[in-house]
């Protein structure tokens, strides 16, 4: 066929539906590769809630447990730690909870259900490290006038003894309190608060 | 449509070859292009005569790229991809596996040894302005190769399933979750679960056993074709198909075969000699190659006490911890001063209208109402230092190309963000301490420097006239 017998504008039309049909066809293939990168069922069905005995936890000791992969923090603090807490309201970022890292029921001047007991997830609100616990009222690299706390070693973020994040520091917010409650005296259940049975 | 038949195989200059093997090329050459690949890439691609010390490290890149792709098919023989057994699999694999050790610390020591190699070839583009015009495309090309490279480093850092391992990646992947509104999900759907685990895992085996590789080989073609495209640049900066000879050969060129086949063969030698003090002598070079904490298995519930990247990401790591809640503040007024900077001094109406529209948003969302929390910014910090080399082919105005010929303000320059570089590398393998964050945030600076006032200064300086022909 010749050149100028060729129909340019049906040409360039059949050239973009295809692209376009093409286009939406390569998206929608694309839509269960990239589902199947979400976490599986097995994955979901990990997230049970966990019980934590506490007790054994002496007064100033600190207990972990693993709840859905992730650390979770149980310390029972003494009346010299409470009192550390009310001390350092001017040194941390959200002295008052303002930021919903707890439940309704944690947000209160020590971020717990019990001020005895605080239930943190020990991940850094910065980038998901591990800080170390240095309970201890002590002089410090980190800090001189150190109260008490958790230190992150991956950026140097500093929490006081309820969780609540020093100022300028990396990390933006509280520890997470995760939802609990307590099943008696001495067992915690993690992951579930809901009342009744 | 019937081929052209093709003569029989010569080669330039010596006539018909009536070897042995002269039937059986030309049965391949009228099949496949094989002469005129030889002949274009190899024995008739005219590179420049005076390449000097800095120019082994391209194609010493490839010989370590061979090496890791080598390596890394025969260790995925022994590996299992499995949160249960990788650790061990990889202790099988240094103790048990016949030669395994010697694979494994060649695929370790490899790694590092790509970043030198690449690392030093960045800086040669840089002091011979080989990014310039025609050239951006090879550039663009090398960079994403670089970031391919990192992916590949950060997804194969995870396999050996050690505290290192498991930490860095967690670090890495909430990198992710500091983004506004998709970040908690698309983090989740990168680990494929809510902390690094098995799922984690084998996804970053499949990634960086054959996903990234293959983009890798992709990319290093389009960067050697694009290069054979323009013709290598060269330490003067000149270009030297600008004058041939009688027969369109450029006058300052010489075939890259024999003469750079040769020249790179004695460096890939003193390469290699070098790389295997290293591979059976210090494989972990101090704990720079081979952290000490990655020989303790992971553990998702004890952060080690110190988590440093290897030394390779770890300037960028230095300028993401950099950004504090105050240091944000200076940030802000960094940008504000830079607006006014173009404001003033910049030439084009849109180069100021661009300013004048992004930096009051970036600034609001700096220190407004609606602001970015610290942790943000450090991420976008630290991608802008990756992404920002893909701008250096418009930020470099100067009139000449090369080092040599660059006034006494690019020299300062371009040592003072080496000696940058260095000093975040180093505080990024170091712990966090309040004078070291200063120094650090000094730095981030000066990083950014370098790039964002390239357009001032290399136009203020003088330069010296770029000779029509190569220097030797």
């Amino acid at each position: 066929m010749a050149e100028q017998d060729l129909d340019q504008g049906k040409r360039r039309f059949l050239v973009a539906a295809t692209s376009v049909a093409g286009g939406v066809a390569a998206g929608a293939v694309a839509v269960p590769f990239v589902a199947s990168m979400l976490p599986s069922e097995r994955a979901l069905a990990a997230g049970a809630p966990v019980e934590a005995d506490i007790s054994a936890l002496a007064p100033g000791e600190m207990l972990t447990v693993e709840w859905r992969g992730k650390p979770v923090w149980i310390v029972r603090r003494t009346k010299e730690m409470l009192d550390s807490i009310k001390k350092s309201d001017d040194k941390v970022a959200d002295p008052v909870s303002k930021k919903p890292q707890q439940p309704a029921y944690a947000k209160n001047e020590y971020r717990a259900v019990k001020p005895a007991y605080l239930v943190v997830v020990g991940i850094c609100t910065h980038l998901g490290c591990a800080p170390v616990d240095k309970l201890k009222a002590q002089p410090e690299p980190f800090e001189a006038t150190w109260q008490g706390g958790f230190y992150c070693p991956c950026h140097g973020s500093l929490f006081d003894l309820a969780g609540r994040v020093y100022k300028n520091k990396p990390a933006p917010d509280n520890l997470e309190v995760p939802p609990h409650k307590f099943l008696s005296e001495t067992r915690i259940l993690i992951g579930d608060d809901s009342k009744g049975a | 449509m019937a081929a052209t038949p093709k003569q029989p195989v010569a080669f330039s200059g010596l006539g018909p070859l009536n070897g042995p093997m002269s039937g059986l090329l030309t049965w391949v050459d009228q099949r496949f292009p094989l002469m005129s690949l030889w002949r274009d890439h190899l024995a008739e691609y005219y590179a420049p005569k005076n390449f000097n010390f800095w120019y082994y490290f391209g194609s010493l890149a490839m010989l370590v790229l061979v090496l890791q792709i080598a390596t890394g098919i025969f260790l995925t023989m022994h590996y299992k991809p499995d949160a249960a057994q990788a650790f061990a699999s990889v202790e099988y694999i240094m103790r048990d596996v016949p030669g395994g050790w010697l694979i494994r610390y060649l695929h370790s020591t490899g790694a590092s040894a790509f970043f030198i190699v690449v690392y030093l070839h960045m800086f040669r583009g840089l002091m011979y302005g080989s990014y310039r015009k025609p050239r951006e495309l090879i550039w663009i090309f090398g960079m994403l190769i670089y970031l391919c490279l990192m992916a590949e480093a950060f997804f194969g850092y995870l396999l050996p399933w050690g505290q290192m391992s498991y930490w860095g990646a967690q670090v890495i992947v909430n990198l992710f979750d500091a983004l506004p509104v998709i970040g908690p999900d698309l983090s989740v759907w990168i680990r494929g679960d809510y902390v690094v685990s098995d799922a984690t895992l084998n996804r970053f085996f499949a990634f960086h056993v054959i996903a990234i590789p293959l983009v890798l080989l992709g990319l290093v073609a389009a960067h050697i074709m694009a290069l054979h495209e323009v013709g290598s640049n060269n330490p003067d900066g000149v270009e030297i198909k600008a004058t041939k000879d009688a027969q369109g050969r450029p006058l300052d060129g010489i075939p890259f075969h024999p003469y750079y086949t040769v020249k790179d063969t004695l460096g890939a030698v003193v390469f290699l000699f070098a790389f295997c003090v290293i591979m059976f002598f210090i494989p972990e070079m101090g704990g720079y190659f081979l952290e000490y904490n990655n020989f303790i298995p992971a553990d998702p519930l004890k952060t080690p006490p110190q988590i440093a990247p290897l030394w390779y990401f770890t300037p960028y790591y230095s300028i993401l911890r950099a950004v504090t809640e105050d240091f944000v503040i200076w940030l802000a007024l960094g940008v504000f001063a830079y607006m006014l900077l173009i404001l003033f001094t910049a030439r084009g109406c849109l180069v100021k209208l661009a300013a004048i529209l992004a930096a009051p948003v970036v600034i609001l969302l700096m220190k407004g109402p609606f602001a970015f929390e610290a942790k943000v910014w450090g991420v976008v910090l630290m991608g802008v230092a990756t992404l920002i080399f893909f701008l250096l082919p418009w930020l470099d105005q100067s009139p000449v190309k090369s080092i040599r010929y660059k006034g006494p303000l690019t020299k300062w320059a371009l040592g003072i963000f080496v000696v940058a570089f260095f000093i975040l590398g180093y505080l990024g393998t170091l712990t966090v301490t309040e004078g070291r964050t200063l120094i650090a945030q000094i730095f981030t600076f000066v990083y950014f420097a370098f790039f964002l006032l390239m357009p001032w200064y290399t136009t203020m300086e003088k330069t010296q006239p770029e000779p029509a022909r190569v220097t030797m």
